[in-house]
């Protein structure tokens, strides 16, 4: 299960792995029309086209020039077959380029320029600043003397702002020079699309460090794609090469999603399918018949005596060319011609343009607008969603002691700036924690400003609000940390850092005062996955109190802690964690599992209060998709005090007496099932009340509802128009929308985190909201906006319209084209039942493209209420979400329009056709 | 918050501000959707004054074209069984192949009004299918057109070549050319009365279908005799009694024009008519019938239009009465939400 490099040693890697040539090709110039064809083939539609227009090469049946079947068949085999082409020319043209592009590789310990195409697992390859990495690389050497180089990784992951990488401590200390003769081996796992994780370990030979693995992490490599800033020169080991490339594996088309527009349309042309095989069935018996007892007759037709064996499939066969027009060919050009352009007004509209981001909507999958107005449920995440995701350090309570209480920002606390003036050991303690507890990194700009880089926004403003403290974080240089307080300069090493991640909710830093060569823990994280570290004596019943008060207020809470360590007790402990992080196999859960004996007997210190406000117009958002029928879920990592505060105060829930929450919740799995049952049973009588029911429950307690009680949950998530689930994982905000899809439901997802992605590829509608935690979510999405507000206008403007126009647009496509087919049908009766066809082949066809589809194609246009006032009475979207314009029932009535229409023109031309001819 | 906004704006660098405006989408109409469109709302109102307005612009355009049709004369004589002598009353089909029989019928018609020239002549069969599949498409275009391309008679068959040479005009169609042939004359003074056969198909066909340089060739010289035969001496584009019945009818009942008489016709006035009834629609039991009919303002004498107007005109005015009576006995609330959903109750909300 892993893969050997051998660095540098062109003898032993050089034909196990492919080379750097980077193919998005799909098809090759031989392959390109059998391989496409083949393609286009798949889809029942268009093999059923293929077959009539086979079957219309035979002069005996075909009752119009096959021209008129073939020509629009080539034509649209023609469009789709150049798109493809086209697009895979743009992506041979790109694939070259990168191909070919110089690059620098040691070859016999020299530097050499070759085509990147040519790079081989094992090749060191040098990159200078501003340069694209061409393959992923373990990073092994840079111009920084403390192994520390910038990478942009937007290509990868679209986050714009700077990640550091560092050189593996194996590798440190090596010269430009030794760097070109270096060997080593890596061991890595085979290639994935992973691009947060690479659990690999390095060796390096002789005469270097002798036979010390040391592990290697996301944090030592370079991707492809991505580029190298602020470093003059970088160099790395070609770990993986081409299309096995982190970026070339993530490649890989999602699946189509389909709308329920377009399953009612496929279920509608089987119906009409099955129709056509009745008439035709029909049809044929009569013909035949007519055939042999009145045609016979007919002295002018000079019916031969004796007739071929396949002569009683002629006439039914005949039938079906006639009717085959009952499908209309145009269908789904003219659906894909419309989609298109309903993405393109998304794309457009002004209105949805936010002009802090500069950003304006996207729609990324055009194939779904019409699902937009058929939304039933909305899922949506809190932070960066609702709220702004710009946090503000308001309040603290250190050591049982409140700040900012008054003033609502401690950092204008006269107490607060008092203390830290006196040199309060608990104050200093927790600022400490504050500035050095994190994975922010400090940039120093021309004129001596320090500003800060940092992936997330709590640790930003944690820093930024120390600093106003006189807590300075100043430099980070490798493993060194300075930070200026006051006129004091206070230097740490960084020993080890234990990362966040969301099972683990909480981060640490293992420090060495480099002042009194002291060993110290300092901690960050969740309340609940700190206060039950606390050590034995320490009353926390103050903090757990300034939690929920700050959380009723709709602040985010951090508890702050911190332990010194014996030199023994962290050396033995700092073997298990090189051990666990040198694991391929589950790394992750290793890693937390040594972390989990450290963070233990903990002095808690306090906690900290952030404050991320409300986007503007969320209220009135939520406010009027609510009143268009749009049930609202709220699926948040957050507290449930402060997801309530935050859903109270954009309209989410009513306060009391109005709403109503009722909780879910339970230590053992009887008490959350108990709770359940008395949920279900209180919403059930609610029902009728005219309230604002809504429940709540936590990730702890969804875990066994949805493990033992689905059918229950199930239930009462169809009773519930509102519900918040807060402290879920992202697994958990996917199962929710599987089990709300699995009810029948149109979900829409919306978020903007990389926790979000899960949720959104699973929903019918992923919105994403390219925000302030990169652009994960909005890549993974299908519609990308920049505020939370542009929603309603998503969904009320432009969901609903493509719903109207679509409705529209197929259910005349197939109108257009029973009719011509039953005046043919109708014909028949009155031409002897021969399948004798009344128009001729051109104006057949003007009638399909020139008279009924480029005319109705102007129907994009189409409004039937105005913006304004759709805005204003929400409600209507009812009739969009019953899909009160689109079902069996609306296309019989177009059916029967059809039919009508065609028997009064028939008795028309019948009257009239007698006078002259 | 101050210090906050000023580190994002380092990081983001200068030239962000030119790139954010040139992202934001650009104006028009057509981007905007905001191209002028409307849908009426159709509130009882609305409904009931456009039912009206059809109403009182339909009938009486009925009206008029009713009367229009009406001051058409038209006289028609069914005549096919007439014309078999009684001693073949049974025998139809045997009078009609023989060759021996005496096949002219006289008979005399009398002019309902006054008919003004012109007067036109037409032939009427009944239970013809000249739409039939294998008959409509039993000609070659090509060769009716063009000299140099006589030989492509491949959609002919069986009336496409005669002992290797092509039949011209090949085909079922021009095989079975209608054959009855009829001359008038007025009874009270035997003048006979002339029927210019000139002008009677369409000027497009005589121009471009049928050539002009194309003369008949082994026409009806078969062993199976369908109808008409064709003076081999004039060219295709001079014969429009081919040229006529060529354009074949779309319904199996048709008429088709035989001539023009170019005199009025009195009220009262009797016509003898001398049928050669040689056409055969016995086997297959079809009438035949011979008209003459003078033209309105809306060409032959058809109340359909007319009675059309009256109904669609009538049923609108009875519509408007209708919505009226509902909209005063039962008013419906504009814009009640519970009409949006079957299955949701929105007030409930």
């Amino acid at each position: 299960m892993r893969r050997c490099i051998y660095i540098n040693d062109s003898d032993l890697t050089l034909d196990l792995y492919c080379d750097n040539r980077i193919s998005n090709r799909k098809y090759t110039l031989l392959n390109f029309l059998p391989k496409n064809l083949w393609e286009q083939f798949s889809r029942f539609m268009n093999k059923y086209f293929l077959l009539i227009a086979c079957l219309q090469l035979w002069p005996l049946i075909t009752p119009v020039n096959p021209a008129s079947t073939w020509g629009p068949l080539i034509f649209i085999f023609a469009v789709s077959a150049t798109k493809e082409a086209w697009d895979d020319y743009n992506r041979y043209l790109s694939d070259k380029q990168a191909n070919e592009k110089e690059v620098w590789v040691v070859k016999q310990g020299t530097r050499t320029r070759v085509q990147a195409q040519n790079i081989r697992v094992g090749n060191i390859v040098w990159l200078r600043e501003n340069d694209e990495v061409p393959c992923d690389l373990v990073l092994i050497g840079t111009s920084d003397p403390q192994g520390v180089c910038f990478v942009e990784t937007a290509a990868l992951d679209g986050e714009t702002d700077l990640k550091t990488r560092v050189i593996p401590s194996a590798c440190a200390g090596i010269t430009s020079e030794l760097l070109h003769r270096i060997k080593g081996v890596i061991e890595c796992p085979y290639p994935d699309k992973d691009i947060r994780r690479f659990d690999a370990n390095i060796r390096l030979f002789p005469p270097f460090i002798e036979n010390d693995l040391c592990p290697l992490t996301i944090n030592n490599t370079l991707l492809q794609s991505c580029y190298l800033r602020n470093t003059e020169w970088a160099c790395g080991v070609a770990v993986y090469t081409g299309n096995e490339t982190k970026l070339g594996m993530s490649r890989g088309i999602p699946e189509p999603k389909l709308t329920a527009v377009d399953a009612m349309i496929d279920k509608l042309t089987g119906a009409i399918f099955l129709f056509q095989l009745v008439v035709v069935i029909v049809l044929g018996i009569a013909g035949n018949v007519w055939k042999d007892t009145e045609a016979r007759k007919k002295w002018y037709v000079q019916y031969p005596n004796e007739s071929p064996w396949y002569e009683f499939v002629v006439i039914p066969l005949r039938f079906e060319l006639l009717c085959s027009i009952m499908i209309p060919i145009s269908i789904k050009v003219s659906l894909d011609l419309v989609k298109s352009l309903y993405a393109k007004f998304i794309d457009w509209d002004e209105e949805m343009y936010d002009p802090d981001s500069g950003t304006h909507a996207h729609a990324t999958n055009t194939g779904i607008s019409e699902d937009l107005g058929q939304v039933e449920y909305i899922l949506t995440d809190k932070t960066g969603t609702l709220t702004e995701n710009k946090m503000i350090f308001r309040r603290c309570c250190i050591n049982g002691v409140y700040y900012g209480n008054e003033t609502g920002d401690a950092l204008k606390d006269v107490e607060l700036l008092r203390a830290v003036g006196c040199n309060c050991p608990e104050v200093i303690k927790f600022l400490t924690i504050m500035a050095v507890c994190n994975t922010v990194v400090p940039l120093k700009s021309k004129n001596g400003e320090v500003c800060y880089k940092a992936q997330s926004q709590d640790e930003e403003a944690l820093v930024l609000a120390a600093g106003r403290l006189h807590m300075v974080l100043v430099d980070k240089t490798g493993n060194m940390l300075q930070v200026k307080f006051n006129a004091l300069t206070l230097q740490y090493e960084i020993l080890d850092t234990l990362e966040f991640t969301s099972d683990r909710k909480r981060m640490s830093v293992v420090v060495k005062d480099c002042q009194s060569g002291k060993i110290i823990l300092l901690l960050k994280g969740a309340d609940e996955a700190i206060l039950p570290c606390a050590c034995s004596g320490q009353q926390i019943r103050t903090f757990v109190e300034a939690v929920e008060q700050y959380s009723q207020l709709g602040l985010r809470t951090l508890c702050l802690a911190w332990r010194e360590l014996t030199q023994d007790e962290y050396h033995e402990w700092s073997l298990l964690f090189k051990e666990a992080s040198g694991t391929l196999v589950d790394r992750e859960w290793k890693i937390a599992e040594v972390c989990q004996r450290l963070e233990r007997d903990l002095e808690i210190l306090g906690i900290t209060a952030i404050e991320d406000r409300l986007q503007d117009g969320v209220p009135e958002t939520i406010d009027i998709l609510r009143r268009a029928g749009i049930n609202f879920w709220m699926l948040t990592g957050d507290k449930q005090n402060t997801a309530i505060q935050i859903a109270l105060s954009c309209n989410f829930i009513s306060p009391e007496p109005k709403g109503q929450l009722l909780l879910i919740h339970g230590k053992t799995e009887e008490e959350v099932s108990r709770s359940l049952e008395r949920v279900l049973l209180t919403m059930r009588i609610t029902t009728s009340e005219p309230k604002d029911v809504a429940f709540v429950v936590d990730g702890w307690a969804l875990e066994m509802t949805l493990k033992h009680h689905r059918e229950a949950f199930t239930q009462l998530a169809l009773l519930s128009r509102t519900a918040i689930c807060c402290r879920v994982t992202p697994s958990q905000k996917a199962q929710l929308v599987e089990l709300l899809k699995r009810c029948d439901y149109r979900t829409l997802a919306i978020g903007d985190g990389g926790n979000d992605v899960r949720m959104i590829q699973m929903a019918d509608i992923g919105v994403g909201i390219s925000g302030r935690e990169g652009q994960q979510a909005a890549r993974a999405a299908d519609y990308s906006i920049g505020k939370f507000r542009f929603l309603k206008r998503l969904i009320l403007v432009h969901g609903r319209y493509s719903y109207n126009r679509t409705a529209f647009l197929s259910q005349y496509s197939f109108y257009k084209s029973l009719l011509v087919c039953f005046i043919q049908i109708f014909f028949s009766f009155i031409s002897g039942v021969s399948g004798t066809s009344l128009f001729n082949s051109v104006s057949l066809m003007a009638y399909n493209v020139f008279y009924t589809s480029i005319p109705v194609l102007m129907n994009v246009l189409d409004k039937d209420l105005h913006e304004k006032t759709v805005m204003q009475h929400a409600q209507i979207l009812y009739y969009c979400q019953a899909g009160r314009l689109l079902n069996p029932s609306t296309f019989a009535g177009w059916f029967g329009r059809s039919l009508f229409h065609i028997s009064t023109l028939s008795k028309r031309a019948k009257k009239a056709k007698k006078e002259h001819s | 918050m101050n210090s906050n906004g000023a580190t994002s704006s380092v990081s983001s660098g200068p030239n962000e501000a030119s790139r954010r405006n040139s992202k934001r989408p650009k104006y028009s109409k057509f981007t905007q959707q905001e191209l002028p469109a409307c849908k009426p709302l159709l509130t009882p109102g609305w409904v009931i004054t456009a039912f009206t307005l059809i109403g009182v612009v339909f009938v009486p355009i009925g009206v008029a074209s009713l009367l229009g049709s009406r001051d058409v004369v038209e006289i028609v004589y069914r005549y096919e069984s007439e014309c078999i002598p009684q001693s073949f009353s049974d025998k139809k089909l045997e009078f009609i192949q023989s060759s021996e029989t005496n096949k002219t019928c006289t008979r005399t018609l009398t002019v309902p009004k006054h008919m003004k020239a012109p007067v036109f002549v037409y032939y009427q069969l009944d239970n013809f299918y000249q739409n039939h599949r294998r008959y409509v498409k039993n000609r070659s275009d090509k060769q009716l057109r063009d000299k140099k391309s006589e030989r492509t008679t491949a959609l002919c068959t069986p009336e496409a070549t005669l002992n290797g040479s092509p039949i011209v005009p090949c085909g079922l169609i021009a095989w079975s050319l209608f054959n009855d042939t009829y001359q008038f004359s007025r009874n009270d003074n035997g003048r006979l009365l002339s029927v210019n056969k000139t002008n009677i198909s369409w000027k497009s066909d005589r121009d471009n279908k049928f050539g002009k340089d194309v003369y008949p060739k082994n026409f009806q010289s078969g062993r199976l005799i369908g109808g008409a035969k064709l003076d081999p001496n004039k060219s295709l584009s001079e014969q429009e009694d081919l040229i006529v019945w060529m354009r074949t009818a779309a319904l199996p009942t048709f008429r088709k024009l035989y001539g023009r008489i170019e005199a009025d016709l009195l009220a009262n006035e009797k016509i003898t008519v001398k049928i050669e009834n040689n056409y055969n629609t016995y086997s297959f039991g079809g009438k035949k019938k011979l008209v003459l009919s003078t033209t309105g303002w809306l060409g032959g004498k058809n109340d359909f239009l007319g009675i059309a107007y009256l109904l669609v005109g009538g049923l609108c005015f009875f519509m408007a009465l209708l919505f009226m009576i509902v909209y005063l006995a039962k008013p419906r609330p504009l814009g009640d939400p519970s009409y949006l959903s079957w299955n949701r109750n929105p007030s409930g909300l």
